[in-house]
């Protein structure tokens, strides 16, 4: 079964994107490891860990079409799924410092001895293995994107409403995770990690190789989402994306269909959060903040909307031009700039930067011959006409 | 199996009773209509009679406020939700033509097959041999063979008539509900549905057909219901029907 889905999911677009993902995602980090730093070739660390962020937002973005672009769910709350992972990724983090943090406590956190907690919260257990951190990265978004999903999608909240209780959401996680007494950290949230898996978290081998699991986590979930929505179930999420009554009259069961893809886009969220959180260091409160969701959205509008590729480059488009925007003077007007950038392509590439080209492709291809048309004409009544 | 077997012969969509109303406004009125297995049944009425309601309530997107809706002798349609009445077997065809406007006429007479419908049954799917029969068997009756590829919104407005029609050949339900099907459709076309049609009640179907043309309606030869203001005006043949003063009076002396 596998091998048949994966050969059909490739075609040339998605073949590319993968290999300029590989070359990239194995190129960037040998030129950092074994180029001198005074070779024009050198990419320097910062580089490294910044394109792994922009990665993991394209994992993120990825997430969001698969939903929106091919099912019509607009979640204004895909950061929450983010988050949750990042704050997995950060409690096993946290739990590696032991003794070497500025308390020496070997057990507890900084910030839990600074609260003068004695002892561990339950819900920290087991973070001290990677492999439950792990399951967790997955779990928690997976399981909070299915009873949220079992609700909303069951009582057919859908359009502005089911958006507006996805912000809704984020934002109670929001203020959940600034509290002290929650027990991550309040928020300053966690930070100052040391190693993962016994590798040094800020040594260039470690960056480096975070790196390349970014890209390879993007590919898997690129080749996952290829996988969903070129097999039959993805020409049912199409037809629930634009109509949805008509779907249900066909026998299929939307909630369940809803509910299939929200809770794998909430995953891969939550790995891109995982994968993200070690290459920044810090996983706090903020990442929950409603703005933050709504920008992964708006990368997916700039890239092209049900594409997935351009989901993914729209995030690495647009986070490269806040990266520019915001290390100029013109740093304060980034917001305005991409709520412009939102407007102008809303305006002039409703179908985003991919949706565009692919379009044009399309209309550049030699035309299909008439012959199917003519024979048409000949035996039945009903002519097709052009498409035109 | 013996109890079975006695309601065979009883309706094979039974309402009695039926009220709704929207804010208070009473769209279908104390509606008693039968349909027998296999029947095939024109119903007539002037805009705004319910026709369409009634639709709606059997295919369960609208509950009525009282009332019974029966299908095959034993199911309380009222009781379940529109995905588990189609999967019963009831398969229906919209007033204004609804096909998945950006995939191909081909995939949209997949998706319309009745196989298994499950999210994991979809996810690993694999065309069969007999799928694709029967798709080529539906195309080649709503004569979309050539245009298999193209996609439904580039149909006309008679064609993707034709192709939800092939939606519900390809979904094989055991009753039809056809919502005006030959608006904007040509005399010929017109001629071919009707045709269409009795060759799919010949097959032991139980069709209910909306139609506003007459000579549509008389080309089917069938039995003929009226409704107005919601409930049942008169009943009987063409004949009878439009002879029926109140008929003349309400809908055809327009
Ligand atoms: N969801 C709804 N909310 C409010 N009113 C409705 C609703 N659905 C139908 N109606 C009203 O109920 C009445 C019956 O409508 P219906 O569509 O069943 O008529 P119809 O017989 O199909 O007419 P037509 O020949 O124009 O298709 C109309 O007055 C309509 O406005
Ligand atoms: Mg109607």
């Amino acid at each position: 079964m596998t091998p048949h889905i994966l050969t059909r999911s490739l075609d040339r677009g998605a073949a590319l994107f993968l290999v300029v993902l590989a070359a990239l995602g194995v190129l960037l980090p040998l030129l950092n490891l074994l180029t001198p730093e005074s070779s024009a070739l050198h990419v320097p660390t910062y580089l490294i860990s910044l394109f792994g962020k922009y990665v993991c937002y394209a994992i993120l973005a990825l997430s969001i079409d698969l939903i929106w672009g091919y099912c019509g769910i607009l979640s204004l709350g895909h950061g929450a799924f983010f988050a949750l992972g990042g704050y997995a990724m950060g409690m096993y983090l946290m739990r590696q410092i032991g003794s070497r943090g500025v308390y020496g406590n070997p057990v507890l956190p900084d910030f839990m001895v600074f609260l003068n907690w004695k002892e561990l919260p339950w819900y920290w257990y087991g973070f001290d293995m990677f492999w439950f951190a792990a399951v967790m990265v997955l779990l928690v978004p997976g399981l909070l994107a299915f009873c949220f999903g079992w609700l909303a999608f069951r009582s057919r909240v859908t359009g502005v409403y089911l958006s507006i209780i996805t912000q809704a959401m984020t934002y109670a996680l929001l203020l959940a995770f600034f509290r002290n007494d929650f027990g991550f950290g309040g928020n300053n949230g966690l930070t100052d990690f040391k190693d993962i898996l016994g590798f040094n978290i800020q040594s260039d081998g470690t960056r480096a190789a975070l790196f390349l699991l970014s890209c390879l986590a993007l590919a898997i979930g690129f080749l996952i989402c290829r996988a969903v929505v070129t097999s039959k179930l993805g020409k049912v999420l199409i037809a629930i994306r634009d109509a949805e009554s008509r779907t249900r009259f066909l026998g299929y069961r939307v909630e369940s269909y809803k509910l299939f893809v929200f809770t794998l886009s909430a995953c891969m969220a939550g790995v891109a959060g995982a994968l993200y959180v070690p290459q920044v260091g810090i996983i706090n409160p903020s990442e929950f903040a409603p703005a933050n969701s709504i920008e992964a959205v708006i990368w997916v509008a700039v890239g092209g909307r049900g594409t997935l590729v351009g989901a993914a480059l729209g995030a690495i488009v647009v986070n490269y031009a806040k990266t520019v925007f915001t290390s100029g003077p013109l740093a304060p007007y980034w917001l305005f700039m991409l709520g412009a950038l939102f407007v102008a392509v809303t305006l002039l590439l409703p179908k985003g930067i991919v949706g565009t080209v692919n379009a044009w492709l399309d209309s550049h291809k030699p035309p299909p011959t008439d012959a199917a048309d003519s024979a048409a004409r000949e035996d039945g009544v009903i002519q097709p006409k052009p498409a035109e | 199996m013996s109890m079975l077997e006695t309601r065979s012969t009883s309706a094979m969509l039974y309402l009695d009773g039926v009220h709704v109303s929207f804010d208070g406004f009473h769209a279908i009125n104390n509606l008693s209509l039968t349909l027998e297995p296999g029947e095939m049944r024109a119903i007539i009425g002037p805009n705004g009679a319910g026709k369409t309601t009634m639709m709606d309530i059997i295919t369960g997107k609208t509950k009525p406020d009282k009332g019974e809706v029966v299908f095959d002798g034993t199911v309380d349609l009222t009781k379940l939700d529109e995905t588990e009445i189609a999967k019963l077997g009831i398969g229906r065809k919209f007033q204004k033509p609804t096909v998945f406007e950006s995939q191909t006429i081909e995939d949209n007479l997949l998706l319309a097959l009745n196989v298994d419908h499950s999210v994991r049954g979809t996810l690993f799917w694999r065309r069969s041999n007999d799928e694709s029969e029967r798709i080529e068997r539906v195309l080649d009756i709503i004569r979309l063979r050539d245009a298999r590829d193209r996609l439904a919104g580039s149909l006309s407005h008679g064609q993707k008539q034709w192709l939800e029609i092939g939606m519900l050949l390809a979904q094989d339900p055991k009753v039809l509900l056809v919502d005006e099907p030959v608006a904007g459709m040509t005399d010929v076309e017109t001629q071919q549905t009707a045709e269409l049609l009795r060759e799919i009640n010949s097959h032991d179907k139980t069709v209910m057909v909306v139609e506003h043309d007459m000579t549509f309606v008389r080309e089917l030869g069938v039995k003929v219901t009226c409704l107005h203001e919601g409930t049942v005006l008169a009943e009987g043949t063409i004949d009878d029907v439009s002879a029926n003063e109140r008929v003349v009076e309400v809908y055809l002396g327009r």
